[in-house]
């Protein structure tokens, strides 16, 4: 029997999305980051590492990321929506960096195709991570 | 920006001189084979004497090509035609598959296929699916330069054994198999032999007499002829269930009005590639070792594919620490067309099983690209891709956390 999966293959990436991954923004090791956030699995082909500098750590949620970098080994969508995200949280408290959703990602792509959105949630994903880890290293601190 | 066409073997562009044959056919000589006056018999004669020039191609008599309308069709043809035709009939009523019938009840065991681990989805899935449908099937792996072994082949063909597939060129690796020695061992078992050479016909030499192949496939777009033509050559005796019933066309083979014009390219085609098939294969190579030596300069690259038994035109290289869908929408972004067998520009988000069969890991097989050359390729544009392939992966390699100190 044919299945139709509704999969959608290359070619059908926005302006926005191939802008992003040409001259992605932030991208590259940070020295000694408040936060790291490291997701993905090499063998599905998507790696993110999401790296977090806090400012004002005493504001709580309040603290904001001053400075945000990624390192990413994927594709097209995998590196876009990585460059997107650190655009999303830059400048932002940790309280408006969490609210950041998937579809706050594949919106200010202008869309990515459907088979592709597993990136978009992995990029909110390390940025989550990103933040927890900074809470817990700062827990160990005031410890 | 003037584009680079470096996916020959996804397909090609048509020869003008291929398209200027085709014409007529499709508004002056446009009969019905069929039809008996004058417009029907002059089509005929287009269709009679296209298959005599693809028959010489590869030595066959010309009532031994069956057109198709591609080597999808065609591979499907062999597997389910003969898996459902006299073979498995025969062996449902437990007798040998050459000679006079025996009165030997052998065992019910179920008619078996096999297929190397690297065949074309078309091969696997028709293999598959015939699998499902209770005949038995094994997959011969191969070594690390994606090269089955005529010797595995051997101990796997068993008596219920009806046919043995062999891709003759994989697409992606370009690895050229040892068709005639496993075309002697499956002769010698009494085991038809089929092999897929939709990569390799018109590019390197065939002769279907001398190296024992019983079935082959073809594909016209993949030289220079138009898309919706293929070919299925069925040596003298063989008899398949066909896929398509209907008028009789192709000898019972393949019912449907003939697609005159793709035929007539087809061969066009053929004598085209036929002509010049030393000089053009010698003129690839040398390109195609030029890229190959300059890319494996880039540290931390390696070559997919055998080193030596190639096809003239592929080159597949991987590069450690980057994602293949990435490395190719780059280089579209540079006016470069190339390919991957990566996860992410698959439909199925599984990376090629090609790769993987040749023993490497699914995250390296991610980082694949596929350059292949054609009639067209000249040493200029080799010499943009190696300048725009360094400048693409030292950014992308800047952009991935791996690989770094």
């Amino acid at each position: 029997m044919v299945k139709n999966n509704n999969k959608i293959c290359g070619g059908l990436y926005t302006p926005k999305v191939m802008e992003t991954f040409k001259n992605p923004h932030n991208f590259g090791k940070m020295k000694n980051p408040d936060g790291v956030g490291k997701i993905g699995n090499p063998v599905c082909g998507d790696v993110m590492h999401l790296y977090i500098k806090v400012d004002n750590p005493s504001a709580g949620l309040r603290a904001i990321i001053k400075d945000i970098k990624f390192e990413t080994f994927g594709c097209v969508a995998a590196i876009s929506t990585s460059s997107i995200i650190t655009d999303l949280a830059k400048g932002k408290t940790i309280k408006q960096a969490l609210k950041i959703t998937k579809d706050n990602v594949v919106k200010s792509l202008g869309g990515l195709p459907k088979i592709k959105y597993h990136c978009s949630i992995l990029a909110v994903d390390a940025l989550h991570k990103a933040i927890e880890d900074y809470f817990s290293k700062k827990k160990d601190v005031e410890k | 920006m003037k584009r680079i066409y470096l996916d020959y073997a996804a397909t090609t562009p048509v020869d003008p001189r291929v398209a200027r044959a085709m014409q007529s056919y499709f508004d002056k000589k446009f009969g019905n084979t069929m039809s008996l006056h004058s417009f029907g018999q002059e089509a005929k004669v287009a269709l009679e004497e296209s298959r005599q020039v693809l028959a010489d191609l590869i030595s066959a008599k010309p009532n031994e090509i069956v057109f198709t309308s591609s080597a999808t069709e065609s591979n499907n043809l062999v597997l389910k035609g003969l898996a459902f035709g006299r073979a498995n009939k025969l062996f449902l009523r437990g007798e040998p598959l050459y000679g006079a019938p025996s009165s030997r009840k052998s065992s019910l065991a179920r008619p078996h296929v096999i297929i190397s681990s690297i065949e074309h989805q078309c091969v696997l899935e028709s293999a598959e699916w015939l699998k499902k449908q209770g005949f038995s099937l094994t997959i011969i792996p191969v070594d690390k330069y994606g090269m089955v072994n005529p010797k595995d082949i051997e101990e796997a063909i068993r008596p219920e054994t009806i046919l043995v597939s062999v891709i003759h060129v994989s697409n992606e690796i370009g690895t050229i198999q040892p068709i005639a020695e496993i075309g002697k061992i499956c002769r010698q078992k009494k085991v038809y032999f089929h092999t897929d050479a939709s990569q390799s016909f018109g590019k390197i030499p065939i002769d279907v007499k001398k190296m024992n192949i019983d079935l082959l496939t073809a594909s016209s777009h993949k030289m220079y002829g138009p898309k919706g033509a293929g070919l299925l050559y069925v040596r003298e005796g063989i008899k398949l269930v066909p896929l398509l019933h209907g008028g009789g066309q192709e000898n019972g083979f393949r019912s449907s009005t003939v697609n005159v014009p793709a035929i007539v390219g087809f061969a066009k085609a053929t004598e085209l590639c036929k002509k010049e098939i030393k000089k053009e294969g010698a003129r690839l190579a040398k390109l195609r070792d030029k890229l190959i030596k300059n890319i494996l300069k880039i540290k931390n690259s390696h070559l997919n594919g055998h080193p030596k038994k190639r096809l003239p035109n592929n080159a597949n290289f991987r590069f450690d620490f980057i994602e293949g869908e990435s490395l190719v929408m780059r280089l579209d972004i540079e006016g470069i067309a190339c390919s991957t067998g990566s996860a992410c520009s698959s439909m199925s988000l599984e990376p090629s099983h090609v790769l993987l069969a040749t023993g490497l890991r699914p995250e390296q097989a991610h980082g694949s690209l596929r350059v292949s050359l054609g009639r067209w390729t000249t040493e200029k544009e080799i010499d943009q891709l190696i300048k725009v392939l360094l400048g693409i992966i030292k950014q992308l390699r800047e952009i991935s956390p791996y690989g770094k100190k």
